[in-house]
């Protein structure tokens, strides 16, 4: 009994209180509806909380990279500094802007929370506890996605203010773009994977992770999944000197804090993501034995990948507007569909052959693609870039070549 | 299957209802003084010039359209993805050819420049 409840602790206490409930005398759909009400709650709260926690890791760790201490007055080294922000914030007034249009005026900051939220649902923590494993995992995740987008579409519009309106249209527009290649990379694993599904994606993990076997589409997908985010360096979209903070201008209080929630969440949200498309999501050593380790396994994975979105924020100066569109649009669209469909050719054509002719073959196909790409974007760098003399320096005429009849620069 | 949407449809209304009951328990506690100045549309001190939803650039529509394409392009090929052991190498070789055509289309989009930022 007590091995049972160590090695898996999700399911063990699940099958309790399904016990404890029938044994109430309640209706058997009653019980589910129960089951299911208490799971999403914990799950949602648990993913709210943690954000917390999240605030005081990443303001600490972008101290750090500024050369600055970071929080360290509440609590031990500062911890309790989000908590006491959150206080705060709570007992702050709303400004409602006259004019505004109040029903999508209060709906977006819900919004821009419940999207991200929502992709919580279909996570496999471990191998066997997921909220609900979804056939249709990945479409479900991109759908909802989509709701943060409308969140953001309300906040502008419903405003009543124009640089809020236009901070929305431009942050749309990047999102939008952004949104084909991460789109056409999800595609990747799920063609390998032959399944929507985020556990059975995990499950066809097994032998080698998907970065190995797909590393550029999980380059566009991090790159995109950033600009998601609209973290640095794709932070365009709340340009402080261009459109003072962009859609969320006329927001103050709890529903400002939403959307700065929503951010942050989003951020450690996409990291979940990555680690379970590429980075193998709970596999690691010992989950056959206790699964519960599992978990351990995807907060490390997804540790090193927020690590990573914190450092290029810390670290990257911003885009402009024109770079990021065409960074998605002539540059990630394109190099996503070029591997979509050479990963595609050559996982039916090699269909009859071993795991490691086929897995060698996606990585030669991935190191020329890089290849190849990275050549032709030097190239039209190049074409719109001419190198010029400096001036003021006149070419220099070599005599023995002149008396040739030619030129030296 | 149907009790997984049911936990999707619950998780919808819990992850809605967090921010919503946040923001009311807020509303509750923070102080309440409007006032004629507080509530002025926010341009950095300026007062606003006639109407604040004004007309944008097209641009945002083309960029909109091009996403639409795509987008639906990708919700059929998902499909496509998952049944590829069942697929035939013809097959494969048909959804190649409905991504090129897709691919003719972003270059025509290039091509006449709807991609650029003006």
């Amino acid at each position: 009994m007590t091995v049972e409840w160590f090695r898996d602790p999700v399911n063990f206490i699940t099958n309790w209180l399904n016990q404890f409930l029938l044994g109430w005398g309640l209706p058997a759909g009653v019980v589910a509806f129960l089951m299911n009400l208490i799971g999403a709650g914990l799950v949602a709260t648990g993913a709210m909380l943690f954000c917390i926690l999240l605030i005081w890791y990443e303001r600490k760790l972008y101290g750090r990279i500024q050369d600055r201490l970071g929080p360290n007055r509440v609590g031990p080294w500062g911890i309790f500094q989000p908590f006491a922000d959150m206080l705060k914030i709570f007992a702050k007034e709303y400004i409602t802007p006259r004019g505004a249009d109040v029903i999508p005026y209060n709906l977006a900051p819900i919004l821009a929370v419940a999207a991200v939220l929502l992709i919580w649902a279909v996570i496999p923590f471990y191998n066997g506890a997921a909220g609900a494993n979804l056939n249709t995992g990945a479409l479900y995740i991109i759908a909802v996605g989509g709701l943060g987008e409308l969140a953001i579409i309300l906040a502008g519009i419903a405003s009543n203010n124009k640089y809020a309106l236009l901070g929305g249209f431009r942050a749309i527009a990047l999102l939008l773009s952004y949104e084909v290649p991460m789109v056409l990379a999800l595609l990747v694993p799920v063609l390998l994977a032959r399944s929507m599904g985020m556990n059975d994606i995990v499950q066809a993990q097994g032998d080698v992770w998907y970065i190995v076997m797909a590393p550029i589409a999980a380059f566009i997908f991090f790159l995109t999944s950033v600009a998601e985010v609209g973290r640095a360096p794709f932070d365009i979209i709340e340009a402080e000197s261009e459109i003072v903070a962009g859609f969320n201008i006329e927001y103050s209080g709890l529903k400002f804090g939403m959307f700065y929630v929503g951010e942050f969440l989003h951020a450690f949200t996409v990291s979940v993501l990555f680690a379970i498309l590429f980075l193998g999501g709970w596999r690691g050593p010992f989950v056959d034995q206790v699964p519960v380790l599992g978990a351990v396994w995807l907060l490390v994975k997804t540790g090193v990948t927020y690590f990573l979105i914190i450092l290029l924020r810390g670290s990257m100066p911003r885009y402009r507007t024109d770079q990021t569109m065409s960074l998605a649009w002539k540059i990630l669209t394109p190099l996503a569909l070029a591997v979509l469909v050479l990963t595609a050719i050559l996982d039916k054509a090699l269909v009859g052959s071993s795991d490691l002719v086929r897995g060698l073959a996606l990585v030669g196909m991935n190191l020329v693609v890089w290849f190849i790409a990275s050549r032709l974007s030097q190239a039209s760098y190049r074409r719109s870039h001419p190198v010029e003399p400096p001036i003021g320096h006149a070419p220099v005429i070599n005599p023995l070549v002149d008396e040739i009849g030619g030129v030296l620069e | 299957m149907l009790n997984e949407w049911l936990y999707i449809g619950l998780f919808i209304l819990v992850a809605a209802a967090l921010p919503g009951v946040a923001i009311f328990l807020a509303g509750i506690l923070a102080p309440k003084k409007p006032n004629l100045l507080k509530d002025e549309t926010y341009e950095c001190g300026i007062e606003t010039v006639g109407e604040s939803w004004i007309q944008f650039r097209a641009q945002y529509y083309i960029y909109a359209l091009v996403f639409l394409i795509f987008d639906v392009e990708a919700v059929f090929l998902y499909p496509w993805a998952v049944a590829f052991n069942a697929l035939t190498l013809y097959a494969v070789l048909e959804g190649v050819l409905f991504i090129l055509i897709l691919v003719g289309g972003l270059i025509y989009a290039w091509r006449k420049g709807a991609l650029e930022w003006i």
